[in-house]
C-alpha cells in the first residue's frame, strides 16, 4: 500500500509495521509527530503495544532498556538536546547487548536554539555502541526501521541502531512510501525472541560490577559485532530486496564507476548532490556520488574500494567538529589513508540552512581549481 | 527460581565463551567472598538462647537460621554487627590467621 507520508509518520508507521511490544518516548521539536501518531495507534488498537508515557528523554530510553532486556522489542524517538540527555543511557543499552532501534530527528543543538537540521546531535554519540544509519529520503526511513531491528536482533550483532532523518528537509516534507503488506513484513521480520533475557525462572544479574578481567573482552566482543554487522546488514539488504525490491547496504554509489571526482555525503543533501552530478555530467563534468548510510559500524572497506580510481574527492558535511574538521571528514580520511588523493573537507548546511545545487557546484569548482584542503566553509556570511 | 538447582563454579578463560553482554552465568552462592575477613566471630553454645537477633541483623546473610545459629564463614565478612548486638554476649572473636 502507497501513502504519501512525511518523515515522521513514516518512521511512526515503521514502528508499527515492526510490531514493537513497548514504545516510551519524549516529544520533542522536530520528532513530535512521531510519538503522537505512535500513541494513536496504539490507542485506537491498530497496534498491540504498551506505550510508556515519561517525564524526559532518559526515562523514555531508560524504560526501552527495561523492557529490551525481559524480551520486549522496543521503539523511542527523539531530537538533539532529547538525545543529549539520553547519552548516559546510550552507553548502557549498547553496552547491555538491547537490540532497541531509535529514530533520531536530526537537530541542531543549542544555542543559539535552533530546531533544524544539523548532524551534530548524532555523531556526538559515535563512541556509544549504537550502529547509526542516515537516511536520504521517507522511503528509506520505512524501509531502514524494519531492516534495522533484523540486524540489530541478530544473535551475532546485537548492538542498538540509531537511525537519523533531517529535521523538516524530511520530518515534515510528504513524499510517497510505499508501506508494503503487512504479511510480506511478518515474514521478514519475526517475532522477537531473546536467548538471553530478565527471567523469574533463570534469575540473573544483569550489568553488575565487571573486574578488569572481564571488562576488556566485552569491549573486544562488542568490536567484533560492530564488524559482524557490516555483513549481516548486507546480508538483510539483499533479502529486502528480494522480498520488497529496493536495495539497500552500508554505502550507496551513484555514477562512480566513470567518475574523475566523487562527492561523498550522507542523508538528504545526498539526494541534491546525485540531481546536481546529472545537470553537471550534462556538462560534460565526470562527477559520481557516494552517500553514506552508517557511520557505525563505518564501511571504510567498500568506501576506500570505489574511491580507490577517482582524482579527486570532497565530502560535504551537515556538521563541525569544532577545533578539527567535519566529523564524515575525518572519518573518511582514515579510510582512504595511503592513497594519494586529493581530499576536500566542506562544512554546509549547519543549523538547517539549505544546501543547494548551486553550492554543490561551487564545492566541484573549487576542487577542480585548488589544492586539498581539510576545512572549506561553503556560504559563510564574511 | 528452581530452588534445588545446584549452584557450581564457572571459570571462563576466552571471550568466545563468555555472553555477549555483562551477565552472570549462575548463583553468586558459588563465589565465596569471606576472604578479606580480618575478624572472625565466634558465637559461644553455651550462652547462645537461639533468640535469632544475630541473625536478623547480619547484613551478608552469613548467620543460618539453625538452632543454635551457625555462621557461614563462606561469606561473613568479620564485620561485627552479632556481636555487638547479641544481648547475651555469646558472640566472641579471634583474630583471623592465628
Amino acid at each position: 500500500m502507497k501513502r504519501v507520508l512525511t518523515g515522521n509518520f513514516a518512521a511512526a508507521y515503521g514502528a508499527s509495521a515492526a510490531r514493537v511490544h513497548v514504545i516510551a518516548a519524549y516529544p520533542i521539536t522536530p520528532q513530535t509527530t512521531i510519538v503522537e501518531i505512535l500513541s494513536e495507534i496504539v490507542a485506537n488498537g491498530e497496534l498491540k503495544a504498551d506505550f510508556v508515557k515519561v517525564e524526559s528523554e532518559h526515562s523514555a530510553i531508560s524504560a526501552c532498556i527495561g523492557a529490551q532486556a525481559a524480551g520486549a522489542r522496543t521503539f523511542t524517538a527523539t531530537s538533539a538536546q532529547g538525545l543529549a540527555l539520553m547519552h548516559e543511557m546510550l552507553h548502557w543499552a549498547a553496552r547491555g547487548r538491547l537490540p532497541i532501534v531509535m529514530t533520531n530527528v536530526n537537530r541542531a543543538m543549542a544555542p543559539g536554539w535552533s530546531i533544524w537540521a544539523d548532524v551534530t546531535d548524532s555523531v556526538a554519540q559515535r563512541d556509544t555502541g549504537w550502529m547509526q544509519v542516515y537516511c536520504e529520503n521517507n522511503q528509506e526511513v520505512f524501509d531502514t526501521i524494519l531492516m534495522s531491528y533484523k540486524v540489530s536482533e541478530n544473535k551475532d550483532v546485537l548492538l542498538p541502531t540509531l537511525i537519523n532523518l533531517d529535521a523538516f528537509f524530511l520530518s515534515h516534507t510528504s513524499q510517497v512510501v510505499d508501506m508494503y503488506n503487512q504479511e510480506t513484513i511478518d515474514q521478514f521480520l519475526p517475532e522477537y525472541h531473546p536467548e538471553i533475557k530478565l527471567d523469574v525462572e533463570n534469575p540473573r544479574s544483569f550489568g553488575a560490577l565487571t573486574s578488569p578481567e572481564y571488562y576488556y573482552e566485552f569491549s573486544y566482543k562488542m568490536h567484533q559485532s560492530q564488524e559482524k554487522a557490516k555483513s549481516v546488514i548486507k546480508q538483510v539488504g539483499n533479502e529486502f530486496k528480494q522480498l520488497f525490491g529496493k536495495k539497500y547496504d552500508l554505502i550507496e554509489t551513484y555514477k562512480c564507476d566513470d567518475a574523475d571526482l566523487i562527492m561523498v555525503d550522507y542523508g538528504t543533501i545526498a539526494g541534491t548532490a546525485k540531481e546536481s552530478v546529472d545537470r553537471m555530467r550534462q556538462k560534460g563534468l565526470k562527477v559520481g556520488n557516494l552517500k553514506i548510510r552508517y557511520l557505525r559500524p563505518f564501511p571504510k572497506e567498500n568506501i576506500r574500494k570505489v574511491l580507490s580510481n577517482t582524482k579527486a574527492v570532497g565530502v560535504i558535511d551537515r556538521a563541525i567538529s569544532f577545533g578539527q574538521e567535519g566529523p564524515f571528514f575525518t572519518e573518511l580520511k582514515s579510510a582512504m589513508y595511503g592513497l594519494d588523493i586529493p581530499l576536500f573537507g566542506f562544512i554546509a548546511g549547519l543549523g538547517g540552512r539549505d544546501v543547494s545545487i548551486m553550492n554543490i557546484e561551487s564545492m566541484v569548482a573549487y576542487m577542480q581549481n585548488n589544492d586539498p584542503k581539510d576545512l572549506i566553509w561553503i556560504g559563510v556570511k564574511k | 527460581m528452581k530452588k534445588n538447582k545446584k549452584p557450581k563454579k564457572v571459570i571462563i578463560e576466552k571471550a568466545s565463551e563468555m555472553p555477549p553482554m555483562p551477565a552472570s552465568l549462575g548463583s553468586m552462592r558459588v563465589n565465596k567472598t569471606a576472604s578479606w575477613r580480618s575478624i572472625k566471630p565466634i558465637i559461644n553454645i553455651e550462652k547462645c538462647t537461639s533468640c535469632m537477633i544475630c541473625w536478623k541483623y547480619c547484613p551478608e546473610p552469613a548467620i543460618l537460621p539453625t538452632n543454635p545459629p551457625e555462621i557461614d564463614y563462606d561469606f561473613c565478612k568479620g564485620c561485627g554487627i552479632c556481636i555487638v548486638e547479641c544481648p547475651f554476649d555469646a558472640i566472641g572473636s579471634e583474630k583471623e590467621g592465628k
